[in-house]
């Protein structure tokens, strides 16, 4: 485990290597592929100029809020499908209709109703997130074993509370698949919206930098989007594992070590 | 007044493709207050099916179930049902100490001293030193004790249990039966057991119950009337002990049961 971590990290490292070498022997136009070096020097300017978090926490505001307000709109949602018929019915066709939407094609209709503004993107995330967490949380409240119910019931406990104290930490594993598959749709939807239109975030700056034929700034801002991928994998993971501790342990556990 | 009562009980289940099964025939019993009571009767006849039925958990085809002079419509105040599939019943992400806590949470106790009393009830059990471990990190024994001290936690007058030890070794199962015949008779609930094994049934019971194949109907009341407290050795050594096992196997054989 350890070691295939090492060999990983060292790969990557002869991976840049390369880079940096091709780019200095000048072997592909130096104007499309500048040296690592200074896309790096470029990067930590831009970073302790403020410019690059400035851009990272516009997207980030607007990323976030549509993530979570499809977290609070469709876990419950979910939940309420995976348990009642009736409310399955109701949102079922809609759901299969809009499901296999692109969510870009999403853009034009969010631009129409929202012009450039924060809630244009916000919405498109908020499209873009909600199946994921819907089906998960669906599908892990319908999976709810029989015999947790029964025993819920015969101890006396009201729907509500079944809810609350059974129904909900036993579908917590699938929902929190739901919220992880999100969130690297969260990131890619919030990088196509700013850079169909907006005027500052991170897809914005990489398209703008495009533009402006500033090649090396547009390679570092693809490097702190790929950090900020990488952050928000490691921070989802810690909360994972502070939230759910007992299933970290049961994973473990499945696995054999 | 007894504290169960069942009024010829019938249960038919219909599958999606139309055809039916009919589990229970007619079942008609009464208990009364601080009994031990067991249903033996062959596998498939349908003894999940009348737990079920007296926990309100699923609804009789026909007959009356009556807990506490009330009719049962769903799940009774008091009664608790201890499943027969237990390692599903326990809830993964609550440590033993908190499964036997949800007995008490359930019955709105939420104090600083309701985990007082869920330690000693663990205690009881015999998993002290398990408090913080999952259920799920506990052998099959350990987890029906779990099981069994969150039922108990909630003080429940009368108390039914699905098979208990039907999936656990010899040793574990002496050992167990003895523990709930201790408590039992410590904290005076009745208790309405079921196994298909027999000399489990004698040795735990005030009284038994015979149940047909399916469609299942009573055929046999026996009352045993062994000295309390019980002993693995001495009761089953009994030679009466041993009539009574012969009289019943004798009896399912000439119905043509398992
Ligand atoms: N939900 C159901 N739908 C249809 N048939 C069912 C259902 N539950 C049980 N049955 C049938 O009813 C009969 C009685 O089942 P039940 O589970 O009550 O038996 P049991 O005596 O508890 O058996 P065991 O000793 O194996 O636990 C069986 O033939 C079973 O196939
Ligand atoms: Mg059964």
């Amino acid at each position: 485990m350890r070691e295939s971590r090492f060999n990983g990290v060292l790969f990557l490292i002869g991976l840049l290597l390369v880079w940096e070498l091709v780019a200095q022997a000048e072997l592909i136009n130096p104007l499309i592929v500048p040296p690592l070096s200074r896309i790096l020097r470029i990067f930590a300017e831009l970073f302790w100029s403020g410019h690059i978090p400035l851009q990272i926490l516009a997207s980030m505001k607007r990323a976030l809020l549509g993530y979570f307000l499809a977290a609070a709109v469709f876990i419950p949602l979910g939940i309420s499908m995976g348990l009642s018929q009736t409310v399955y019915r109701l949102f079922e066709v809609v759901v299969e209709m809009l499901r296999p939407v692109p969510p870009p094609v999403m853009i034009p209709v969010a631009l129409l109703f929202f012009g450039l503004e924060d809630e244009m993107k916000i919405f498109v995330i908020f499209f873009s997130c909600a199946w994921p967490i819907l089906l998960n949380a669906l599908d892990g409240a319908r999976n709810v074993d029989r015999v947790l119910l029964n025993t819920a019931r015969t101890f006396g406990l009201p729907q509500r509370k079944i809810i609350w104290n059974v129904i909900l930490p036993a579908s917590s594993p699938q929902i929190m698949t739901g919220l992880k598959v999100s969130l690297p749709i969260m990131l890619i939807l919030v990088v196509i919206s700013e850079m169909v239109g907006s005027t500052d975030g991170i897809g914005y700056f990489i398209l703008d930098s495009q533009r402006r034929f500033r090649i090396a700034q547009m390679y570092a801002g693809m490097f702190a989007l790929a950090i900020l991928g990488y952050t928000l994998n490691q921070v989802f993971s810690l909360l994972y594992k502070l939230v759910m501790p007992w299933h970290v342990a049961l994973m473990r556990l499945r696995d054999g070590s | 007044m007894p504290i169960l009562e069942v009024q010829n009980l019938s249960k038919t289940y219909r599958q999606m493709g139309g055809e039916t099964t009919l589990a229970i025939g007619d079942i008609s019993c009464k208990v009364e207050p601080g009994e031990f009571v067991s249903f033996v009767g062959p596998s498939g006849c349908g003894k999940t099916t009348l737990l079920m039925s007296i926990a309100g958990l699923i609804a009789p085809s026909t007959g009356k179930i009556i807990v506490h002079g009330k009719e049962v419509s769903g799940p009774p105040a008091n009664l608790i049902l201890v499943f027969q599939e237990f390692n599903k019943s326990l809830f993964a992400w609550r440590s033993v100490l908190g499964n036997v806590r949800f007995g008490l949470e359930a019955r709105g106790n939420h104090s600083r001293e309701s985990a007082n009393k869920a330690r000693s009830l663990i205690e009881l059990v015999g998993l002290k030193g398990f408090e913080n471990h999952y259920p799920w990190e506990l052998s099959g024994g350990m987890q029906q004790r779990v099981a069994i001290a969150r039922a108990l936690a909630y003080e429940p007058e009368l108390l039914l249990m699905d098979e208990p030890f039907g999936s656990l070794d010899a040793l574990t199962r002496l050992e167990l039966e003895d523990t709930l015949l201790k408590l039992w008779e410590e904290l005076g609930t009745t208790i309405l057991f079921i196994t298909h094994d027999i000399e489990e049934a004698i040795y735990l019971s005030d009284r038994i119950w015979l149940l047909s194949r399916r469609p299942s109907q009573i055929v046999e009341e026996l009352a045993i009337d062994f000295a309390r407290p019980r002993d693995q050795i001495t009761t089953r050594a009994e030679a009466r002990f041993m009539g009574i096992r012969n009289r019943i196997y004798q009896r399912i054989n000439s119905e043509g049961a398992p």
